[in-house]
């Protein structure tokens, strides 16, 4: 991307750029120049004993807090909230196994976590009358879906790549329709079986019971899962560093080389998925006690970009991002709940953009107080022509809002408007990074008050619907493009 | 054997393929020119599906046209190819561009936040309910056979749409300077840089395409079926990027035959194997993987020998 000015010269195609892999750099050389540049500044001391920490010390220094977290909150948040972040780490931790170490885009990952669900909920729910204790059912469980997984990975010894994740999406689909539809399906020599109850799913799942003693409470779950958690992280960062360990990031980095290399490849395929495999399916095991039901709506698509969009945010092989990971994702929905906590976060992370991308700070002084005087001027433009665009209701009371009502347009009926300079604003955004330096300095108050037009007309108004998700998406392609490698990943290094 | 439904369901596989070829070109010109899943593709066709909602009603709607039935048609038809086509660029621009050198996942999940983020502002925009086309007042409900098929006015209109269309892009690829430019550069993107083709221009060339094409196909759904709604993008993508790989992907015949070969598979499905209506994607997805285990490249792609 050509970074301000007009340029004489045509960009040749793959020019380098800052993004670019470094090209003729391997991985340990990279890592030790990139520990080089981050112990110089005023971080060092503290990241020198991050590195210096072992990995229980990291997962630690992560579960403590968590642990605590029961303490100070409700027991419905510590459900919608808690419960929920430790499950989407769980899961993406297992993910990380199969896309992170071995490289395998696994697009089906959402199905194994079902089939978890689904086997617990037969074997300990009503649907067939089995109650089994858990320390049987789980066991079970997780080797049924373990060797689901293994089945699912056996083309992976053929198909790669693209085609890999392709048809481990259609294989989640399958998983998807069957689920939905298997309650009307005559087995042969067994006659009509009820197995999964359709779209109305499978409930009252049993709870955990392990002999005789019953997971009841909420708090007693959190635990549960907290120490899975821990425990599989430590687990893991032994596998990590393990002979295994190093042969999945050799197949990850190049499955040509590693095959040359004598590294058994396609063993270590099927071992990826298997192990990602009982990892979801355990977690399933613990959603469907959780959730005291398996409906097929909760295995789909959301789930599975949910928890990439986890594991990409923490970056990928990073297993103390994921977990940060976890929590941002299910915080940021938690938190744009009501429209009070939307607000400031939305104006907030704009504020942050700004700060970071406009230097020197005239620049970002000029945009700001231009920004101001922009809705100033049109409020009173608006005010005087028109007055049905300024007559409409500001959402919230407080004091901003209120001051906000004197600057920002809200029009009587804004549903029209809104949409048409929804679809306006997305074009000029489009457009934007086109112009040179001067035109973008200029046209940034006018775009932003669009932006902020935009959010309090029709965004703000559907927070609980369709926003999120926008926010979601907009969010994930903007990652990608400032930073492909995720928040805690190392940066890409390819061997050209 | 029952012909009468036999031939039914020929007809309305050929519908559904024509449809499905059309999404599987833009999957497959992309494909072979970026090695890049479109996730977005799908739903391109479902925004286009809205633009021609939109052209219909924004001309006085199926019951009254204020002119005849055919110049709203080709209204709707050039407005959401044209639309679809300028988002097409406009996405790559946007959201591809900036990842060329990054690994190979990073555009993979932009692509994936961009199919996000266009389904939700669909449901923003035009809500969760279904939107009516209204074909039978705008066309009428003649129907005109060609020996036992008996097609209705949409389904031909479809499939002889989507055949002109196919025509002219192989006229065009195969002909035209800029096609001639697509395929260099599908074939090698850097050497073709080195013999001055403007490989940018190419790429955005093959993303306007590909998605007036879904556009296209987008109006005809809504034509056949009569009714859209948001979330038709993502399945219908899936049975598109299906048909590419089927036919082989990075292959413009491919594409046609693999559609064609869906479609008709669908329908087919749908009336013959047991539980067909409901299972009838998973008969779809069958195949599909069948055809990758059996032959990975697809039935036109060529074997593609690994580089480092």
């Amino acid at each position: 991307m050509a970074t301000g000015g007009r340029q004489d010269f045509p960009t040749p195609v793959d020019a380098p750029d800052a993004h670019a892999p470094r090209i003729g750099v391997d991985e340990w050389v990279a890592s030790v120049d990139a520990k080089r540049e981050r112990y110089a500044g005023l971080m060092g001391p503290i990241l020198r004993a991050w590195d210096q920490l072992p990995q229980w010390g990291r997962v630690l220094l992560f579960a403590a807090p968590a642990a605590l977290f029961p303490l100070v909150t409700s027991q419905g948040n510590l459900f919608r909230y808690g419960l929920f972040t430790l499950v989407y780490a769980l899961l993406a931790i297992g993910l990380n196994v199969v896309v992170g170490f071995a490289g395998l885009l696994d697009l089906g990952y959402i199905a194994f976590f079902g089939c978890g669900a689904y086997l617990y909920a037969i074997l300990a729910s009503p649907q067939f009358g089995h109650h089994w204790q858990a320390e049987a059912a789980i066991p079970v469980v997780v080797l049924a879906t373990a060797f689901i997984g293994f089945l699912v990975g056996l083309p992976s010894r053929r198909v790669v790549g693209d085609y890999l994740a392709i048809l481990t999406l259609f294989f989640g689909q399958a998983f998807v329709v069957f689920v939905n539809n298997a309650n009307r399906i005559d087995f042969p020599f067994v006659g009509h079986v009820d197995l999964t109850g359709g779209s109305n799913g499978i409930a009252n799942i049993d709870v955990f019971n392990f002999f005789g003693y019953q997971l009841n409470s909420t708090t007693q779950q959190y635990y549960l899962l907290l120490i899975l958690i821990a425990l599989t992280l430590i687990l893991l960062g032994f596998v990590n560093d393990s002979r295994t360990g190093r042969a999945w990031r050799a197949l990850r980095e190049d499955p040509l080389a590693a095959e040359v290399m004598s590294i058994p490849v396609n063993r270590l395929k099927l071992l990826a998925f298997t192990f990602g495999a009982a990892i979801a399916g355990f977690t399933g095991a613990i959603y469907g006690m959780i959730a005291t039901a398996a409906l097929p709506g909760d295995y789909d698509v959301g789930l599975l970009i949910t928890i990439y969009a986890i594991m990409i945010l923490g970056g990928f092989g990073s297993m103390i991002g994921i977990v940060v990971g976890a929590i941002i994702v299910s915080s940021v929905p938690e938190l744009l709940r009501s429209s009070a906590n939307a607000r400031p976060l939305f104006y907030g992370a704009i504020l942050l953009v700004l700060l970071i991308k406009l230097r020197p700070w005239k620049r970002l002084a000029a945009v700001l107080v231009g920004l101001i005087a922009f809705g100033f001027a049109v409020h009173a433009i608006a005010a005087a022509a028109y007055p049905r665009l300024v007559d409409g209701n500001v959402v919230g009371s407080g004091f901003f809002s209120r001051a906000l009502d004197h600057w920002m347009l809200f029009p009587k009926s804004p549903e029209k408007i809104a949409d048409v300079a929804y679809i306006l604003l997305i074009a000029s955004i489009v457009v934007f990074p086109q112009l040179s330096l001067m035109w973008r300095t200029i046209l940034l108050p006018p775009l932003l008050y669009s932006v902020m037009f935009v959010w309090e007309n029709l965004l703000l108004l559907q927070i609980n619907g369709a926003t999120r998700l926008i926010l979601l998406g907009a969010l994930l392609v903007a990652l990608m493009i400032a930073r492909p490698q995720g928040l805690f990943g190392k940066a890409y290094v390819e061997i050209v | 054997v029952n012909w009468s439904l036999f031939f039914d369901l020929t007809v309305s596989g050929l519908t559904l393929g024509s449809l499905y070829a059309l999404i599987a070109l833009g999957y497959s010109m992309v494909y072979g020119i970026l090695k890049l899943l479109n996730f977005a593709h799908g739903d391109v066709y479902m925004i286009g599906a809205f633009i021609g909602w939109f052209v219909l009603h924004g001309l006085g709607g199926p019951t009254n046209p204020p002119v005849s039935g055919a110049a709203v048609l080709v209204a709707m038809f050039n407005v959401a190819m044209l639309g679809c086509g300028v988002l097409g660029v406009a996405i790559e621009r946007f959201a591809y561009r900036p990842l060329r050198n990054a690994p190979r996942i990073a555009p993979l999940i932009s692509a994936l936040g961009v199919s996000i983020f266009l389904q939700n502002s669909a449901l923003l925009l035009f809500g969760a309910q279904f939107r009516d086309y209204g074909t039978f007042d705008l066309i009428g409900v003649k129907t005109y056979n060609v020996g036992q098929l008996f097609f209705s006015v949409p389904q031909l209109l479809t499939i002889v749409a989507a055949l002109a269309l196919m025509v002219a892009l192989t006229v065009f690829v195969s002909r035209a300077r800029l096609g001639k430019a697509m395929r260099s550069t599908s074939f090698d993107r850097e050497a073709a840089s080195m013999m001055g083709i403007d490989v940018d221009r190419v790429i955005s060339v093959t993303f306007f395409i590909g998605s007036a094409l879904a556009g296209a196909a987008g109006v005809m759904f809504g034509l056949v079926f009569g009714q859209i709604y948001h979330f038709m993008g993502f399945i219908a993508g899936l049975k598109g990027f299906t048909a590419a790989v089927i036919g082989g992907i990075g292959s413009i015949p491919g594409a046609m035959v693999g559609g064609l070969i869906v479609g008709l598979a669908e329908s087919y499905a749908t009336g013959y194997l047991p539980q067909g209506s409901t299972f009838q994607n998973l008969y779809v997805f069958a195949l599909l993987i069948l055809v990758i285990l059996i032959r990975p490249s697809g039935l036109f792609g060529q074997a593609v020998i690994q580089k480092a």
